[in-house]
């Protein structure tokens, strides 16, 4: 059998491929970029599957859709925050008859390295009556990817496969099968089943909630739900969910007794096994990375009697709930004690935020918002999801929002229109092209005052520097085209000579009483760099 | 045999091909292997860390315990003693000693340098030093590869057989300063007072 170093991304991309996958959507997010990323190198290589970036996640979700409509595997994938912008067709997709098998990536970022809120996406499979596979193990991301095609063609029903950062960015050995082929062009012949008409969809609905029993029955019986039972010691039980189970077996030596265990890696849950479980211990400890999904079931709403089950998890404190759980998290769980380690006294360690790169076009087009905005009263700075939210922070601190994609340009409508101005918003290429196009409509069609910024580095560059999926250049049509006034519509060089012309035409801008964009461009320093050295990189072949 | 290691610098330092070498080279070795790394925001200049482990069995956790680690590998001094309750009594750690600068409250270098020079167990190379030595400054990982090689369970051959594959594309010279940069490395850990 081959083996290959895989990240968990990577291992769900492969999985994919070797499942006879079609064609791959995502938009760039961390932690799930790198799934996406091998695909199309892969594509580069061997010439298919299909793989691209699209605008947002809800269009690549769609694509998705479309390929699986016409009887072929699709793959879409997406960071947890993706999802909500997803969340439409996903909600909606879970009352067709999927043909082609359609499978669902999402990596959850608890701890939030890298992301603003850590939601957990098994509540969206809960919500949407999907099934959900989350891996513990790279090998098992590439397997359960594989399993997960099986599921949505058999139960017709799109199938999430939930990462987090951990996994996502981690990278290990995977022992590979055998690929299968490329499924045929057949579409649907169930017409209903995708025409989602309040007659088609009551029924649809009704046989989804048909189905649970069998989905129920699917998972009590699956091995990735792994039933362990201590018979002889009955003090304690531990349910372990994705990685948690690495933490867990990580400290198991250094426990005296073993305590029974039930590891889910299948939702929906298990629950005759966990019922099983619940029954044969006195006390229940509940890991999950994530929120206390399984916790809050099973604690249920009603208070517990004297000699009930004694249930401890993230719900009584035992576990944090907030952030990311660690290997000594768990161990404190489990009641072992943490050995200290070397510590230091006297010496306090300074900080060290991330920072906009030395020689950042969005450094020049800050110099240039704070010289314009000296002297003014009052001023709201809206910005958005990027590398330029380091904004926020020193030297700059220019920025007072950074909520969700595309939020900016709505954000200062809203505040121009409650009465503070000048509002500004800033966006980056990318992040307007996602979700900044249909609140710019909305402020044009009003002639709000309020001036918009697009910061144009010409890449996604925060998530490692993604092609544009349409040369930015056509971003001037775009603000044109959806009524800017040409008068109050500019596109300069974000650049240190330009500075000062920047500053002026902002000041301008800002006290203009009417909707104004400044487009300030030049290319991310890192992907200019990177293409200078593929470029010589080939030249020298 | 376990050796877990923390690798710590700043976005931008190389800390994460310095992981992929000494995993790779392990891998070659017919050791098991995980390896952690933190993508996205964090890279921007900010603070990085990576834990790789390496062991003869199974490994369970992605990341390292606190107290467990052999070793902290790190890029740049102030951010090597950010992850020392990582680090094993037992374990070294192994610093580059130029500073980055890119922050305005660096504490008192002299302190930091003193702080760990007094633990247990450690080297500080002066890798910028011994990378331009080489022939590049670039190559400090390189550098830092080599100080780390006398305590990870690897025949040296091996990861110089890895820095050859890793730089094949990019010429002879190339090649040979990040070799010459990796043997440096070896030998001012050898040297290096502990």
């Amino acid at each position: 059998m081959k083996e290959q170093v895989l990240l968990g991304d990577e291992a769900v991309a492969l999985g994919a491929v070797h499942a006879g996958l079609t064609a791959a959507y995502a938009y760039p997010g961390t932690p799930s970029t790198e799934i996406t990323e091998f695909l199309i190198r892969y594509k580069e290589r061997y010439g298919s599957p299909h793989a691209a970036w699209c605008a947002n996640e809800k269009t690549a979700f769609e694509e998705a859709l479309g390929v699986s409509m016409v009887g072929r595997r699709a793959l879409v994938s997406m960071k947890h925050v993706g999802l909500n912008v997803a969340a439409d067709p996903l909600m909606n997709s879970a009352l067709l008859s999927i043909e082609g098998g359609l499978v669902v990536a999402v990596a959850d970022d608890p701890g939030m390295h890298s992301s603003q809120n850590e939601q957990d996406s098994r509540f969206y499979a809960d919500f949407a009556h999907l099934p959900c596979l989350e891996p513990t193990d790279q090998q098992e991301a590439y397997e359960m990817t594989r399993e997960a095609f099986e599921l949505s063609e058999w139960y017709r029903t799109p199938v999430i496969i939930r990462l987090v950062t951990r996994l996502a960015h981690s990278r290990a050995v995977v022992h590979l099968s055998n690929p299968v082929e490329e499924r045929p062009l057949r579409k649907t012949t169930n017409r209903a089943g995708w025409i989602l008409l309040p007659a088609n969809a009551r029924k649809q609905w009704q046989s989804l909630l048909d189905r649970e029993n069998d989905l129920q029955e699917r998972s009590d019986n699956s091995p990735v739900n792994h039933l362990d039972l201590n018979k002889a010691d009955k003090s304690l039980g531990v349910i372990t969910t994705g990685i948690a189970r690495n933490y867990y077996f990580e400290n198991l030596d250094d426990l005296s007794c073993k305590p029974s265990h039930l590891h889910i890696g299948m939702y929906p849950p298990p629950l005759d096994k966990m019922r099983k479980l619940a029954a044969h211990v006195n006390t229940l400890l509940i890991l999950e990375e994530g929120y206390p999904l399984l916790e809050r079931q099973i604690r249920g709403l009603l208070p517990r009697a004297k000699g009930d089950l004694v249930i401890h998890g993230k719900m009584d404190g035992t576990v944090p709930a907030a952030g990311e759980l660690t290997p000594d998290i768990v161990r404190k769980s489990l009641g072992l004690e943490i050995p200290q380690g070397i510590r230091i006294d006297g010496l306090p360690l300074a900080t060290r935020p991330p920072q906009l790169c030395a020689g950042c076009p969005h450094c020049d087009t800050y110099n240039a918002l704070t010289h314009a905005m000296e002297g003014l009263e009052q001023s709201v700075v809206t910005a958005d999801i990027g590398c330029y939210t380091l904004g926020a922070l020193p030297p700059y601190s220019t920025i007072e929002s950074c909520v969700c994609m595309g939020a900016s340009i709505g954000m200062a409508k809203g505040a121009s229109e409650a009465g503070y101005r000048p509002a500004v918003a800033m966006i980056g290429d990318s992040t307007f092209l996602h979700s900044g196009i249909t609140p710019l409509i909305d402020a044009a069609a009003g002639n709000t005052d309020m001036t918009l910024v697009i910061l144009d580095n010409e890449t996604t560059a925060m998530t490692g520097g993604q092609d544009p999926l349409i040369p930015s250049s056509r971003l001037e049509q775009i603000v044109l085209g959806v009524g800017v006034d040409p008068n109050h519509f500019h596109v300069l060089p974000a650049h240190p000579k330009k500075v000062d012309q920047l500053a002026g035409i902002l000041r301008t801008e800002m006290e203009h009483k009417g909707l104004s964009v400044v487009i300030a461009v030049r290319e991310c320093i890192e992907t200019a760099k990177r293409k200078k050295a593929t470029a010589a990189a080939t030249a020298n072949r | 045999m376990r050796c877990d290691i923390v690798l710590a610098g700043v976005g931008g330092q190389g800390v994460l091909s310095i992981s992929a070498i000494i995993a790779a080279a392990a891998l070659e070795e017919g050791l098991y292997v995980k390896q952690s790394e933190v993508h996205g925001m964090s890279q921007r200049g900010g603070a990085v860390q990576a834990h790789l482990r390496i062991s003869d069995s199974p490994i369970g956790s992605d990341l390292i315990p606190r107290s467990r680690a052999t070793m902290i590998l790190s890029m740049e001094p102030m951010e090597s003693l950010r992850y020392l309750e990582f680090l094993s009594p037992d374990g070294t750690l192994i610093t580059a000693s130029k500073p980055v600068l890119n922050i305005e409250r660096y504490p008192d270098l002299d302190q930091v340098l003193d702080s760990i020079r007094r633990l247990p167990y450690s080297i500080l190379v002066d890798a910028d030093r011994l990378a331009r030595e080489s022939g590049a400054a670039r190559s400090t990982n390189m550098v830092m590869v080599g100080a780390a090689a006398g305590l990870l369970p690897i025949e040296p051959a091996v990861i110089e057989r890895f820095i050859l594959k890793k730089f094949r594309n990019k010429g002879e010279k190339v090649v040979e300063i990040n070799l010459k940069a990796f043997r440096a490395g070896m030998e001012a850990a050898v040297c290096a007072p502990t």
